[in-house]
């Protein structure tokens, strides 16, 4: 049997974490487009995309992450779609970052003041035009905070993709604790990437909130 | 004619009717007190006259178009007729300056520089033209509200509709509000304000209306209201009971 260095473990759990950093980005991003999308929905004044909006948050939100992933990876398998674990791994993240962002921001844009949407509706402005120079650049500013520290979730709700088989750095540090038989040392790594990856975004968050609540100590 | 014919307006909030067959009709330069105990609907009658609460029955008239429902007539109605809130409303993310432009070049399409001398000759007009480039949470309140006046004014209204526009500021800072008011009256504005300031109603409205539980209950020049009230309600009001 051969023997692991310290080295070996590590540079393959940090090979591994580069599909951690990809699946994170895909998720934040892909999640925010559709997230954007169903907020438009939501808060816009067609009924029917209203609804429509809100029932996906609902089974979204009220389904565990993980049952989304069996869902995708093995659900579309039964019509005879052949799913690669990474697609839906990143569809899950997807529909799943999409419904929290969507709802993080619905709050952001109803704690912009009633007032400001009568001032700027008593100057003769439409809804669009609210919405575009009024409602959202108030919004945006109030949505940082939470969404950056949303991230973080987004990090760690990739660890949960390890059992459709996407290796990324948990799937990763199960094969290496398999050859190695050293679970304390390759968790204990994971754990520190881990950390290394979500301590800045958390950190950032609060630092976030800190200045832009000084713009908005007024309101 | 009449600037704005206010006929037989009903508005209800569920069950609770606060307005319960209001007429009012303002002649162009007109200035309109309208005083009454809270909950009277005086605020109620404002945010219906610029559409902010949809009428239940009757009909009101600015320039001779009627007041419809539908966001394009809204809008038309709301280019006639500005509004003041006792909140302000200042948009926080915009500096003052900013605030007074927004409104001309997203509604109007006006240009920029355009836009910007009438921000500067609005803000000047209300004393304020030095804090241009400030943004509202460095003002005082009555700055604020100065500005908000500036904003409406910026958009050419033909009537102004203040909604207990001193009624958030500290007593120090209402007369530098009011100052305004009233050189706005002098050049002949049209103005329907809900107000708690009776000095000032006496002194420089044209008429007073008194509300009480969502009717007119008395209506007439300064003098006659404030001086020889006709109905116990009002009498009470005023504290002469």
């Amino acid at each position: 049997m051969s023997d692991f260095s310290t080295w070996d473990i590590l540079r393959n759990l940090l090979l591994a974490a580069r599909w951690t950093v990809v699946l994170s980005l895909v998720s934040f991003i892909g999640g925010g487009l559709l997230g954007t999308l169903l907020l438009f929905m939501r808060i816009g004044k067609v009924s029917a995309a209203r609804a429509f909006a809100r029932y996906y948050v609902e089974l979204f939100q009220g389904t565990p992450l993980l049952m989304q992933l069996f869902l995708a990876f093995f659900g579309l398998g039964l019509f005879g779609v052949d799913v690669p674990a990474w697609l839906a791994a990143g569809l899950a993240l997807v529909c799943w970052s999409a419904a929290f962002l969507m709802e993080i921001w619905r709050g952001c844009v109803d704690a912009v003041a009633k007032g400001q949407w009568e001032a700027s509706a008593s100057l003769g402005m439409g809804y669009l035009q609210q919405m575009r120079h009024i409602i959202l650049p108030q919004a945006i500013r109030i949505a940082v905070p939470p969404t950056v520290g949303f991230s973080v979730q987004v990090v760690k709700g990739t660890a949960l993709t390890s059992i459709i088989g996407f290796v990324e750095l948990s799937k990763a540090g199960t094969i290496v604790t398999n050859a190695t038989f050293q679970p304390f040392t390759v968790y204990g790594f994971v754990a520190l990437i881990y950390f290394a990856l979500c301590w800045p975004l958390s950190k950032s968050a609060q630092v976030l909130e800190r200045k832009l609540n000084v713009a908005h100590r007024n309101h | 004619m009449s600037l704005i014919e206010i006929t037989e307006v009903r508005k209800a909030f569920g069950d609770n009717e606060v307005l319960k067959g209001i007429n009012l009709d303002v002649q162009p330069g007109e200035v309109i007190a309208i005083i009454g105990k809270s909950g009277s609907g005086k605020s109620t009658l404002l945010r219906c006259i610029n559409g902010l609460e949809t009428i239940n029955a009757g009909s009101i008239a600015v320039a001779g178009a009627q007041l419809l429902p539908d966001e394009l007539h809204l809008r038309a109605l709301r280019l006639k007729v500005g509004m003041i809130f006792q909140q302000f409303n200042l948009f926080p993310h915009l500096t003052v300056g900013g605030n007074v432009m927004v409104s001309q070049t997203v509604v109007k399409k006006t240009g920029k520089a355009e836009a910007e001398t009438m921000a500067r000759k609005m803000l000047d007009r209300v004393g304020l033209g030095h804090k241009f480039d400030a943004y509202p949470d460095e003002l005082s309140g009555g700055q604020q509200q100065r500005v908000a006046i500036a904003r409406a004014l910026a958009m050419e209204p033909i009537a102004l509709l203040c909604d207990e526009i001193t009624s958030a500021l500290d007593p120090e800072l209402v007369q530098e509000v009011l100052a305004v008011v009233r050189e706005l009256a002098a050049e002949g504005m049209t103005l329907i304000m809900v107000t708690h300031e009776m000095k000032f109603a006496r002194d420089v409205c044209s008429r007073v209306v008194f509300m009480h539980q969502g009717r007119v209950h008395e209506i007439g020049p300064p003098e006659e209201v404030f001086s020889n009230p006709q109905t116990a309600e009002l009498k009470q009001f005023l504290g002469m009971l």
